[in-house]
């Protein structure tokens, strides 16, 4: 039997909302997804006019979708922005020299600037080279860091106002999740803001514009306006404690498909009680970027590494007990 | 993102194999007969010492429960209540050290009506309960949760909290107490003789009439889902365990929540969308009902040092199956989340203490305590603080945005759209029939008579409101509770209509 699209009451649905469960048609589909992102962006004040926003694109669903709804809606309202993409190569054979093809396709569909910054060109490492040395495991602090300042660094080069990622409400109800499951309690506050804080210097402020649209609709989206993305998971180990708060989620929404925003709706609404120790945000005191720490040192090993920070600094020699429990662990 | 990975990973390198007669790490004497944590052994008389401690110490380090106080035990016959009461008993015992100085009663609310319990299984519960009641020497109250449909409307109305500080009034508490109970002695009075005393004022238990049972059992089925009956119920009971701390003029309730449960509580809130009270649901006390206040002296222990205790010490529990006994993982939101921390602390053993520890750093972000609150401020059904006035940008916000508009061109049909899942009233983006916009005589009112699931909506917080969404009608939903509502919406279309004359908005500063 036929379904009746509920919005407009004449054509027939074409699918049903998995973040409402209404059955609508093609365009009102469309049309809803892109007024949503719209009010997100008006309500959270995300852009001002004239301003150069940074799309960061990595060739996948998200992005793709963020590029794609951006475009639009800048030219619907009238927002007045100059936007261009921005993508990080991290230098993983078979996997981002293939999704990179794609964000090249889209900077001649969408008509939008592209600028590629690469790992090898900013620190002289590749992802496929950072690998090698220090195996599949705990690879992902080192992505995860250099592309936060390659991003950074990127939109610098370009002088773009702000950078915008295509986080979606998924991945912000999964990091409330993994936050809560790792006790970080000041990620746990930071992690629902819509935008990062704009008054840190050096830093360019961040929004995720797709904060409150679903995976599902991301993809439902891309697939019916036939978007081109490319969706293979990255090869290097994905993170295995995430899989869980992310299998969590996927069954949270199957019981009660408003789970996500639920628990979007909690992290928003918490605060931390007065008097627990916070980390301040400051400089390393070495390159000058943002850092929880006086010198920004990664935590490889397992064990406390104040010590070693110490002597590090201070470019004393380091046992091989020291050295050992620098590296990541085999097993 | 990945140092959790390495922190466990750590604790499994170094996991050794406990050799088999290992000795007491306390003592260093006696044989250990069980591991609490990963390396601690204990053996019997020093767990016992050192659980016994901890329940003391956590009621002395919180300084909550005054001497002379009268508290409400709620015993649910599971391990973890049931020690509970094993503790106070041991604590209010003659030849204890440091003696709890409180007047303890218990309370078991009997849900058997709603989980699927016969007339006989019930009273063979209720029964085996008694039993070990009876054996404490306290007073026991043994209520039908069919009891709810004779609730007054007052249950919910919010009380202003007797904002004892705690500290120095505590000294002086205790001081005061002391006194009197010497005064007691010279006189040859016994605390003993007040207990006994207070026997006599036993709540008998009465088996509910079985109209009740099928008014209650309709109520239930008009919840869709088993989340929600889930929600219903945790609402329902507490309802009544506030009722009767009430009229028996007990101050504090004190609940059996072990850290384990706290934990699974803490990430079902969260995913229940109750975030904003997520510390008074959790924390050590939570005085969002002002006059009665609920302590969680068990949340130190984890289950499973709970049932080793019972165990060892011969602590006797009686099962009752609750709504989601012998259901699948992923039959409820609450289910789910129990087997999924369970899993989980299985493979990461620092699961439950690292949830339990977050609880402890967060407090609500819209004050509960704040006593000048506007009673409309309170949600109907959980009494938290609403958390439904959050700003333009937010996920709230955000969901009305969506059903509006996946609903939105077709008004002109209202009959058309979902009555359960779309809400008339943010479907009208032109306002014609709005609750905010109090339409006074409008012709649109003569439907409201009766309040829709919509009108009801707007007093209940975000959570509260996902739990309504899933009853079919309210009309099944006990009295005390459409009739507070009533009388909330009287008083808000009253406030709406002198709304011109008021100068000041206290209400919408806030």
């Amino acid at each position: 039997m036929p379904v009746q699209c509920s919005s407009c009451g004449q054509n027939r649905a074409a699918l049903k909302r998995p973040k409402t469960g209404h059955s609508l048609c093609r365009s009102c589909f469309f049309w809803a997804f892109e007024e949503e992102v719209h009010h997100t962006i008006v309500s959270g004040r995300l852009f001002s006019r004239g301003e150069t926003v940074g799309i960061g694109a990595s060739g996948g669903k998200d992005s793709t979708v963020l590029a794609h709804v951006l475009k639009v809606l800048n030219e619907r309202y009238d927002y007045g922005l100059k936007l261009l993409l921005l993508s990080v190569d991290e230098g993983i054979t078979g996997y981002r020299d293939d999704s990179l093809e794609t964000v090249k396709r889209n900077q001649q569909q969408y008509d939008l600037p592209l600028k590629i910054v690469s790992y090898e060109e900013l620190y002289g490492w590749t992802m496929d080279a950072i690998v090698k040395q220090v195996g599949l495991k705990n690879n992902c602090t080192f992505c995860g860091v250099f592309r936060r300042q390659a991003l950074d660094r990127g939109a610098m080069m370009l002088n773009v106002d702000k950078i915008c990622t295509g986080h979606n409400a998924d991945d912000v109800a999964e990091t409330v999740l993994m936050n809560v499951l790792r006790g970080d309690i000041a990620r746990l506050r930071r992690c629902t803001a819509i935008s990062t804080a704009s008054d840190g210097e050096g830093a360019i402020p961040r929004c995720k514009p797709l904060k409150y649209a679903y995976e599902k609709e991301i993809v439902l989206y891309a697939y019916f306006k036939k978007l081109d993305y490319f969706s293979t998971e990255c090869i290097y180990s994905p993170n295995a404690y995430r899989g869980h708060a992310r299998t969590f989620l996927k069954d949270l929404e199957a019981v009660r498909p408003s789970a996500i925003m639920d628990v979007i709706h909690s992290g928003e609404n918490l605060s931390v009680r007065e008097g627990v120790k916070m980390p301040v945000q400051g400089t390393c005191s070495r390159c000058g970027y943002i850092s929880s720490q006086a010198l920004g040192l990664p935590k490889l090993g397992i064990g406390k590494h104040h010590r070693l920070h110490g002597k590090i600094l201070a470019q004393q020699p380091l046992t091989q007990e020291e050295e050992r429990k620098l590296k990541a662990v085999d097993f | 993102m990945c140092e959790v990975d390495e922190e466990n990973s750590g604790c499994l390198q170094s996991r050794s194999v406990p050799g088999v007669c290992k000795m007491c790490v306390k003592c260093k004497e006696n044989t250990a007969v069980l591991i609490i944590r990963v390396g601690d052994a204990f053996c019997r008389s020093c767990f016992k010492e050192y659980f016994v401690h901890k329940f003391r110490a956590m009621l002395g380090k919180n300084r909550v429960i005054f001497p002379g106080e009268k508290v409400l035990l709620t015993v649910s016959g599971g391990a973890a209540s049931s020690s509970m009461l094993a503790q106070v008993q041991e604590g209010l015992g003659r030849d204890a050290p440091k003696k709890l100085r409180f007047i303890p009663a218990i309370i078991y609310i009997d849900e058997g009506g709603v989980c699927g319990q016969d007339p006989e299984e019930r009273e063979e519960t209720v029964a085996q309960l008694e039993t070990i009641f009876r054996k404490t020497g306290f007073p026991y109250h043994i209520i039908s949760l069919e009891q709810v449909f004779s609730l007054p409307s007052s249950v919910l109305e919010p009380v202003p909290g007797g904002a004892r500080q705690p500290g120095g009034d505590y000294k002086a508490a205790v001081d005061q107490y002391i006194q009197q109970s010497k005064l007691k002695q010279k006189r040859g009075e016994a605390s003993v003789e007040e207990a006994q005393d207070s026997l006599t004022h036993l709540n008998i238990y009465s088996p509910p009439s079985p109209e009740h049972t099928q008014t209650l059992q309709r109520l239930f089925s008009t919840l869709k889902t088993l989340t929600a009956k889930e929600d219903l119920l945790q609402t329902l009971r507490q309802h009544l365990i506030l009722h009767t701390a009430r009229t028996h003029g007990y101050s504090k309730v004190m609940m059996g929540d072990s850290c384990t449960r706290l934990a699974i509580k803490l990430l079902t809130n969260i995913s229940l969308g109750r975030g904003a009270s997520l510390a008074a649901d959790t924390g050590f006390s939570d005085s969002r009902y002002g006059d009665v206040v609920v302590v969680r002296p068990m949340r130190d222990y984890s289950s499973k040092e709970i049932t080793f205790y019972n165990r060892l010490f011969g602590v006797e529990s009686v099962f009752t199956p609750s709504l989601d006994t012998k259901a699948p993982d992923k039959a409820s939101i609450q289910r789910l989340t129990e087997s999924f921390i369970i899993k989980l602390q299985a493979d990461f053993p620092s699961t439950v203490s690292t949830i339990y520890r977050t609880s402890e750093k967060l407090h609500t972000a819209s004050s509960p305590q704040n006593s000048s609150a506007e009673p409309s401020a309170k949600c109907l059904l959980c009494l938290c603080a609403a958390d439904t006035k959050a700003e333009e940008a937010s996920a709230f916000q955000a969901t009305l945005l969506s059903e509006r508009l996946s609903v939105g061109k077709a008004q002109s049909d209202p009959a058309h759209s979902n009555p359960a899942s779309s809400n008339p009233a943010s479907s009208n983006p032109a306002g014609s029939c709005c609750q905010e916009q109090g339409c006074g005589a409008g012709g649109c009112c003569s439907t409201s008579r009766i309040p829709a699931p919509t009108d009801l909506k707007t007093l209940l917080c975000y959570s509260c409101r996902l739990t309504i969404k899933d009853l079919i009608t309210v009309e099944a939903l006990p009295h005390y509770i459409t009739s507070e509502a009533e009388k909330r919406q009287r008083r808000a279309q009253m406030k709406e209509e002198i709304g011109e004359f008021l100068l000041d908005e206290d209400e919408d500063a806030e």
